[in-house]
């Protein structure tokens, strides 16, 4: 379960935000400058509140009246961003490695395969990320996430810089991730999108949380 | 070819040259930790006299040579603060040896050293050290295996640029530890001491030449190593 309840001042822009989600994708929905992705650093720790907290399954990440805050290397959250961030120092199969090797987890095999072929980025392992396709970067930045075996996912528009053909080339991809199990927020500006894959919407609107609840919000 | 005198290096001068080699090298691969140091807290830590130190950094550049040579005398000389203490507990003599050359020249080197390691830790991606972190990376590791890789074409760069003032050094190591064949002549020195002796031409321009050599090998392995890192970054 993630709680959220926090507040903070960038520049003019505030957002005020608190919700509770049970739900296994949580959508957070809204217009861009909405503050989705500000909201989405402060749940991965890249970002600090000013005020409030914020718990996932009962484990406080940041609570700024007992001056805690995780920082985002101990909080064991996967983010997926809208630009991937691939290491472009490092090939395919290092950047898929990377997680595992920064948090000092046995090799797993089993799960590197099953991963590489719910994406299907075999194929890609040895190249640069310079040589790989928009899709073919957000579909590893997606393993890569999920190899560091995250409690959480964290979603940034991973659709929102590839065109028509190369998101209907990845959603699939992303329903199956749904389908295993691993609790995500997902943000996005686009209600189809969300409806397909959500299952519990936050939606956003100048900073503020203006409705909270199943996917029939989003009409 | 013996008897062309500009190829018949004497015994005086192999001594120089591989001492100027010496010193250059030591002193860049000792500043080097340094300069990436300071470099990473300029490009990417706000704190108090940051302009201060940024000005000290500069200074040898726009200081006379024998000023900063005057003043290293008088701090790491055998009687300056830092020399005698430096002497008497450790036993690090800087003082008309060969690692006050050394000294002088990574000092003198040390602007030219920093500016390109910082210019390239700017241009790291904060952003692929925000996904280092998420990652799990704790500070330190997102820094040994995403900034310095990403920055090694600059810390490169920096390294011969620092590697080649060292070694083209002359004011302030003359006036910090002398002139001392053997010890503490470089070839800037030695070509110094040569021009102002009666017969010394051919000697000095067998010195020249070399130092031609160097400088001209440094900048040609410089530009192979920043275009092979680069492309290495670039995933090609």
């Amino acid at each position: 379960m993630l709680r959220v309840d926090v507040r903070k001042r960038l520049g003019e822009f505030s957002l005020e935000a608190a919700f509770q989600s049970e739900g296994r994708v949580t959508g957070l929905f809204g217009a861009s400058g909405a503050g989705k992705t500000s909201l989405v650093n402060m749940i991965a720790g890249l970002l600090p509140p000013d005020r409030g907290t914020i718990a996932l399954d009962g484990d406080v990440l940041d609570d700024t009246a007992t001056r805690i805050h995780v920082p985002p290397y101990r909080r064991r959250i996967g983010y997926v961003f809208q630009d991937a961030r691939l290491f472009p120092h490092l090939d395919v199969r290092q950047n898929l490695d990377y997680g595992r090797r920064m948090n000092a987890l046995a090799a797993d095999p089993a799960q590197h395969k099953r991963i590489t072929d719910l994406l299907d980025i075999g194929p890609l392992l040895d190249r640069r990320p310079g040589k790989l396709s928009g899709g073919e970067r957000q579909r590893v930045a997606l393993g890569r996430a999920l190899l560091s075996k995250p409690r959480l996912l964290l979603m940034d528009e991973p659709l929102g810089s590839l065109d028509e053909g190369r998101k209907v080339e990845i959603l699939p991809y992303l329903i199956r991730l749904r389908d295993e199990g691993i609790p995500m927020v997902y943000v996005s500006h686009d209600a189809a999108e969300l409806r397909q894959l959500a299952t519990q919407i936050v939606m956003l609107r100048d900073g503020r949380v203006t409705s909270f609840g199943g996917v029939k919000v989003l009409s | 070819m013996r008897d062309n005198p500009v190829f018949d290096i004497t015994p005086t001068e192999w001594t120089a040259i591989l001492l100027s080699l010496r010193v250059a090298v030591i002193a860049t691969l000792v500043a080097t930790p340094f300069g990436i140091a300071l470099a990473w807290l300029l490009a990417r830590r706000e704190f108090w006299g940051k302009s201060v130190v940024d000005a000290v950094v500069h200074l040898p550049l726009v200081l006379p040579p024998v000023v900063t040579g005057y003043l290293l005398l008088l701090t790491f000389g055998r009687r300056g603060l830092v020399g005698a203490w430096l002497a008497d507990h450790i036993g690090i003599v800087f003082a008309f040896r060969w690692t006050g050359a050394a000294l002088a020249c990574g000092v003198m080197s040390f602007p030219l050293l920093v500016r390109p390691i910082r210019l390239s830790i700017e241009a790291v991606d904060r952003r692929l050290e925000q996904a280092a972190s998420t990652l799990g990376a704790a500070p330190w590791r997102v820094f040994a295996t995403v900034t310095l890789p990403l920055a090694l074409p600059g810390i490169l760069a920096g390294m011969v640029l620092g590697f080649a003032k060292a070694i083209g050094e002359f004011g302030a190591t003359i006036t910090f530890v002398s002139n001392i064949p053997g010890e503490t002549q470089t070839i800037s020195s030695a070509i110094y001491a040569l021009i102002s002796t009666p017969a010394g031409d051919a000697a000095a321009m067998r010195l020249v030449l070399i130092s031609i050599a160097i400088a001209f090998a440094a900048l040609i392995g410089a530009e192979w190593f920043a275009r092979r890192a680069t492309a290495r970054l670039h995933g090609n």
